[in-house]
């Protein structure tokens, strides 16, 4: 499958950094939610068009109603310079640069890439781990995203068959059916 | 000289919405300018609701759906002026910009204040360092208004339920909505410690209203606009005027000045979407834009009463947790379904604590028996690696948890405020609004005082183990967090910087929300509160606005 940002190394590096942040045990993990997905849905926002900022509304689909998830929102031309500046950075463009200078995700995905080596997919574990101790900035980033990406609506990409919502027993985007007044006072 | 309209109404949040309803009703032609985005009701006939919103953690809590964008709109924040010009630029509080404002993301607990809240300073008398004043109104007053507000927002509530409520001319229009699991438990032993919680008045349908269908528990309320417009946000007031024709909303549209001439206003400058410059006059200017934008578009428009911006308060936040050896389920119903008030009615012990800490007296504030919902939020706490697994299954800091959440009134100080950021500029190119806040020794007093109720209320609901944690973080909280984001109170209750008053040395606006100095400027939104009171500002916003609309009318 084409991706719409990373390269296939760079995929395959990230899938790996993700299985250690939320790894497989007796449950998938990251690498099965697909949330390397997520992540190339969004420093490749802007491959489509809509970009995949905002997904639609009101309803999942998966719990009745019409499916409209899919359908992402426009971005006006503003909403359209403020995603592009924080996805591919400010890259010396004044009007990007109003608040200074703005390292894009893009950017710290490569050189957060980089600085877990090119032999990061090959290593063992605990040696993953260890580069992922050493690299803060990056983990961080990568960690925040990864959460999004597992917990996150199927739409973004990520939540792969709602791996990350089974795994923890929540239903998700529950509109139109909601709860019953008993499902809301009455312990499970 | 040309017009289109009487009145120009800038924001429609609830304020701005309510101010359409009330002067289109009257026969007025209003324009109503929003700087955000459309995603609440067709502008054309028959207006239609608009279905953007959804059960997206993404959209809403990572990627800013109903703005402001931070980087587009930032806000820039200092604890003090000795602190340098500032020491954030970003999310400073910001409450939505779009069509129907703070409306729209909130869960919508919206109580009336109490008879006292009005007279603060007579009944407890002044804190040195804060300017503790009364209302130029009484709840008396207000009392007609807050009725209606109640009617129009669609409140469902239970009348008698709460000791301490002010005196109601009538029943809620509706009754309350489910008790949530997990508050049942913290009700229930919050009684047996003698406290006494009830029903949160809720702009939450519990049975269909104004059209509008029964809320069905779908649980991504707070911080959410409803995809099935069951909560009181302000489509109602808004829709009801559009269908009188005499309504316009301008969205994407920002109202950079109000322009005046002899100490009257005739009109606004305002840009589209594209950054074209435009002008519109009308007889009267109604400005809603919240206790920040507010003050900065009065600064923008070159007004410069001394008290502009000044006294800026929001509400001291005390979270106490609870962790409960079974699950809370508080991702289904209205975030929040039971509030006490205990902690707003002074104590002789909380006099006493007071004196200990050289002060006359401290308040706390409405409690919500609450819990977390959101696992993306949830598991950006936990630790990556395998913990991370056992703990979103475990979910200690989520499903388990029960919550009690003091919105404590927060005292006006001169020094807390509202002014234009020297250096820093909007996309469209405009100085942002700078806050200056940090708490009163009241706040962290009163705090402390009550935190220790709040947590006794967990350990009597079977908490394992309790902890507080405070917006703005002190520097004793438990989690060491020294943060600069973190002194910026996350409450989105934001009061003050325009305040009303008889005396125009000492206030910006009168009783009826016209500017002292610019009297066809009448501001409808919480910046025209004088102290803070511990309750949620919306519904006295609200009433407000019905009044301060209907006294434009003449």
């Amino acid at each position: 499958m084409a991706h719409r940002f990373f390269t296939d190394s760079e995929y395959a590096a990230v899938d790996a950094a993700c299985a250690r942040l939320i790894p497989t045990d007796d449950q998938p993990g990251a690498h099965e939610a697909g949330v390397v997905d997520y992540i190339d849905g969004l420093l490749g926002a802007f491959a489509s068009d809509p970009p995949l900022i905002w997904a639609g509304g009101p309803f999942s689909g998966r719990f009745g109603g019409s499916a409209s998830f899919a359908s992402f929102h426009h971005l006006t031309p503003l909403e359209e310079l403020a995603w592009r500046t924080r996805i591919e950075g400010s890259l010396g463009r004044p009007e990007r640069e109003r608040l200074g200078p703005v390292e894009g995700l893009q950017e710290v995905y490569r050189n957060g890439l980089a600085a877990l080596g090119r032999d990061f997919v090959s290593l063992p574990p605990d040696e993953q781990d260890e580069r992922l101790r050493a690299n803060e900035h990056f983990r961080a980033a990568l960690y925040a995203h990864a959460c999004q990406g597992m917990y996150g609506a199927p739409e973004y990409g990520g939540n792969q068959g709602e791996i990350g919502w089974k795994n923890i027993g929540f239903a998700g985007d529950v509109q139109p059916r909601g709860y019953t007044d008993e499902e809301v006072s009455q312990r499970d | 000289m040309t017009r289109d309209f009487d009145v120009i109404i800038i924001g429609s949040g609830p304020g701005g919405s309510t101010a359409a309803d009330v002067l289109t009703a009257a026969g007025r032609s209003v324009l109503v300018f929003e700087r955000g985005r459309n995603r609440l009701v067709e502008l054309e006939p028959p207006y239609n609701l608009i279905t953007d919103y959804s059960n997206d953690e993404i959209k809403f809590m990572v990627r800013h759906f109903l703005g402001p964008d931070p980087w587009l709109d930032p806000r820039t924040f200092r604890p003090s002026e000795d602190m340098g010009d500032r020491l954030h630029v970003g999310d400073v509080n910001n409450l939505p910009a779009t069509v129907g404002g703070g409306g729209v993301h909130a869960d919508g607990k919206l109580p009336r204040f109490r008879e006292d809240d009005f007279r603060l300073r007579s009944l407890l008398g002044p804190v040195e360092g804060a300017a503790v004043t009364d209302w130029p109104i009484g709840y008396d007053e207000l009392e007609p208004f807050y009725a209606e507000a109640e009617q129009v927002v669609g409140v469902a509530g239970q009348a008698g339920a709460n000791p301490f409520a002010a005196k109601r001319s009538g029943p809620y229009p509706m009754p309350p909505g489910p008790p949530m699991y997990g508050s049942l438990l913290t009700v229930a032993a919050a009684e047996r410690l003698g406290y006494h919680p009830y029903p949160g008045p809720t702009g939450a349908n519990s049975v269909p209203y104004d059209g509008r269908p029964a809320c069905n528990n779908c649980g991504f309320c707070s911080f959410f606009g409803c995809p099935i417009h069951a909560k009181g946000d302000p489509v109602s007031p808004l829709r009801r005027a559009l269908l009188t024709g005499r309504a316009e909303i301008r969205p994407d549209s920002f109202v950079s000045r109000i322009v005046m001439r002899n100490g009257r206003a005739t009109g606004v400058e305002w840009l589209d979407a594209e950054g074209e410059r435009h002008e519109e006059r009308a007889d009267q200017i109604v400005v809603a834009c919240g206790a920040m934008e507010t003050p900065r578009l009065l600064m923008l428009s070159g007004l410069e009463h001394p008290e502009i911006g000044r006294n800026l308060m929001f509400h001291f936040q005390t979270i106490s947790l609870g962790r409960l050896d079974h699950r809370t389920h508080y991702h289904r119903g209205r975030s929040v379904s039971h509030l006490h008030d205990d902690h707003i009615i002074p104590d002789p012990e909380s006099f006493t604590v007071a004196r200990e800490a050289g002060l006359p007296w401290i308040k706390g504030g409405m409690v919500e028996h609450c819990g977390p919902a959101h696992p993306i939020m949830e598991a950006s706490t936990y630790e990556w690696g395998a913990a991370h697994k056992t703990m979103m299954r475990e979910s200690p800091f989520r499903d388990h948890l029960v919550a009690m959440c003091m919105q404590g009134e927060d005292l006006p100080q001169p020094t807390n405020r509202v002014d234009l950021d020297p250096a820093i500029r909007d996309a469209r190119g405009f100085a942002v609004a700078r806050t200056t806040y940090q708490p009163h020794r009241h706040e962290v007093v009163a705090s402390k005082y009550h935190a220790a109720k709040l947590e006794a209320i967990l350990a009597e609901t079977g908490a394992e183990w309790t902890t507080t944690v405070t917006s703005p973080m002190l520097d004793d909280n438990p989690f060491g967090i020294t943060a600069i984001a973190a002194k910026i109170p996350v409450s989105k209750h934001v009061m003050g910087t325009a305040r009303m008053g008889e005396d125009p040395a000492t206030s910006v606006c009168d009783p009826w929300g016209r500017l002292h100095d610019v009297p066809n400027v009448t501001i409808t939104d919480s910046s025209v509160f004088p102290t803070s009171a511990g309750y949620g500002p919306t519904l006295t916003l609200v009433a407000l606005a019905i009044r301060n609309s209907r006294a434009l009318l003449g």
